[in-house]
């Protein structure tokens, strides 16, 4: 009975630690999976144009320059304030310089 | 997570392994390899390339076979997909409304095929979780180090009583798009000026929540510019619903008279259908349809129920970091059939975690620890070719679960001037065009 309960107790435990290996602290994201939400809009394909602009290859400042000014709302826009206001200043970053570096 | 797996495992194996006359060496390597998987898995990477096999070609499996090669070029990827050619369903309701032709809907894998996934088109009938094997519809089996299944939805016929596949074919649901999409195209064609369209709505969750809001708005843009007399009537089994101040507003100003939408609290749920008389019925009113379009209840894909990843509800309770099954280690589930917390089940949902799931597989099967992922949303609706409205969200695992993030994601104004639905829609396209070329272009 008391091992079916420390058992039991256990596997409540490692269920609410959900996702983490062990209790390791969740690695910072990866710029490519963080760049990939992206990517549904904004074509990283050479051959393909559509109304929605390119960012791959933009400068790094003018990317976080825009996806803060989108987050403020001093940027015009239909939908990029509702998406930016959920990334952080390190994440915007982290955007910003992978990004640039696609070409 | 892995541990109550393993340990959940072992005991079922206690349980079943005696009567079968085991050894106690055999279960004690069944044991062993219940609680071993990951680190097996890299000696087998070791020696020769990692498995994973895909099942569904939708736009969850297709990203999910080229992310992961991309994420490592020595996986060895099988896409099962019984379909040589993928038929998408966003924009399907333009084909319904005869703004769109159907062959633009079309995809097909040469694409991923070119990139070195192995596409078997045949028909996954099974999953041996133990022995980590798919089964082939003709006999064959794949073994696999990771599966992932991305198999959409599947109807649950008889749901609504009178409602079965043979009811479809006379009451399309046109929820899978391809012959039923053109099946209700035609019925709109063949109608009368004057005809009732009765579409009937199902109750959260299931496939694309603002779709069939999409679709009566367009279906009430075929009628007020070829058919003024007649009206599409939408029975719900729900009171509120995705985007409904704009859809709402959309249809006083564009649609007067030709759309009118009966919630669950003023008793729009049907109850029963009779394709005989194309009857629709609900608790108060029987409405005798000219054209009667019935999207039914759903669950996952059935291959999700065979590998046991299902839950009660009939979708796939899944870890919000990996999309590993919650029910079944080393098998994940994304897409329509994944219960993705606040994420809805729409195709960009099931593109942007096919993503993160391909990234966490490879990250696994090397015997790393994936990050923590920031997905996002975005689903365009057309009221009118030229009137888009949007919903979009930004999500990140937490408590277990893929939560909104607070102050992040929404609708579109609900006062705006028509350029901006008007960009919206060209927005919509281009999404289309996007996501279909990064999937299978």
């Amino acid at each position: 009975m008391r091992w079916r309960t420390a058992l039991a107790l256990t596997g409540g435990l490692v269920l609410a630690t959900g996702p983490l290996l062990a209790g390791a602290p969740a690695p910072s994201a990866d710029p490519q999976v963080l760049a990939s939400g992206c990517t549904g809009c904004h074509t990283s394909s050479d051959t393909l144009t559509t109304a929605i602009p390119k960012i791959r290859g933009l400068p790094e400042a003018a990317i976080a320059a825009a996806l803060r000014a989108f987050r403020a709302g001093q940027r015009p826009t239909t939908v990029m304030d509702r998406i930016a206001r959920g990334f952080t200043d390190e994440e915007i970053a982290q955007l910003a310089a992978y990004f640039s570096r696609q070409k | 997570m892995k541990r109550s797996h393993s340990s959940r495992r072992t005991s079922a194996d206690r349980n079943s392994a005696r009567p079968a006359g085991r050894t106690r060496r055999e279960f004690l390597a069944l044991t062993a390899a219940a609680c071993a998987g990951p680190v097996l898995s890299r000696l087998a990477a070791a020696q020769s390339p990692a498995r994973v096999v895909v099942v569904g070609g939708g736009f969850a499996g297709a990203t999910c076979a080229r992310f992961l090669r991309r994420a490592d070029a020595r996986l060895d990827v099988t896409l099962v997909e019984p379909n040589a050619t993928f038929t998408a369903c966003p924009f399907s309701n333009d084909v319904v409304a005869g703004l769109r032709d159907i062959r633009d809907q079309r995809f097909g894998y040469q694409a991923l095929g070119a990139e070195g996934i192995r596409v078997v088109q045949v028909a996954a009938t099974g999953v041996d979780p133990p022995g980590r094997q798919v089964q082939l519809a003709g006999g064959g089996t794949l073994p696999y180090d990771r599966l992932v299944l991305a198999p959409g939805i599947d109807f649950r016929w008889g749901a609504i009583p009178g409602y079965d596949e043979a009811a479809a074919e006379k009451m399309p649901h046109a929820w899978k798009a391809g012959e039923q999409t053109l099946l209700l195209r035609r019925q709109l064609e063949a109608m009368p000026d004057g005809g009732l369209v009765v579409m009937a709505v199902p109750a959260n969750p299931y496939r694309c929540p603002p779709g069939p809001y999409e679709r009566a708005s367009l279906i009430a843009y075929y009628l007020k510019t070829h058919k003024p007399r007649s009206k599409v009537l939408v029975l719900d089994a729900k009171d509120t619903f995705s985007k409904q101040r704009l859809f709402t507003d959309a249809w006083a100003q564009l649609y007067p008279g030709l759309l009118e939408w009966v919630s669950l609290s003023q008793g729009g749920k049907v109850i029963s259908v009779d394709p005989g008389t194309n009857t629709v019925s609900t608790d108060f009113e029987q409405y005798r349809a000219a054209v009667a379009n019935v999207i039914p209840p759903q669950r996952a894909g059935r291959i999700a129920e065979l590998a046991g990843v299902a839950d009660r509800t009939g979708w796939c309770p899944i870890n919000p970091v990996t999309f590993e099954s919650q029910l079944q280690p080393n098998i994940h589930v994304i897409g329509d059939a994944a219960i993705a917390g606040a994420m809805p089940k729409s195709a960009f949902a099931a593109n942007a975690q096919a993503k993160v799931c391909a990234a966490a597989v490879a990250a696994l099967l090397r015997g790393a620890a994936p990050a923590d992922p920031v997905l996002v949303n975005t689903c365009y609706s057309l009221v009118a070719p030229d009137y888009g409205i949007s919903v979009a969200g930004v999500y990140r695992p937490k408590g277990g679960q893929l939560t909104d993030v607070e102050g992040a994601g929404g609708t579109s104004p609900p006062q705006a001037p028509p350029q901006t639905r008007a960009l919206e829609a060209r927005y919509a396209e281009a999404w289309f065009r996007t996501i279909t070329h990064e999937v299978f272009g």
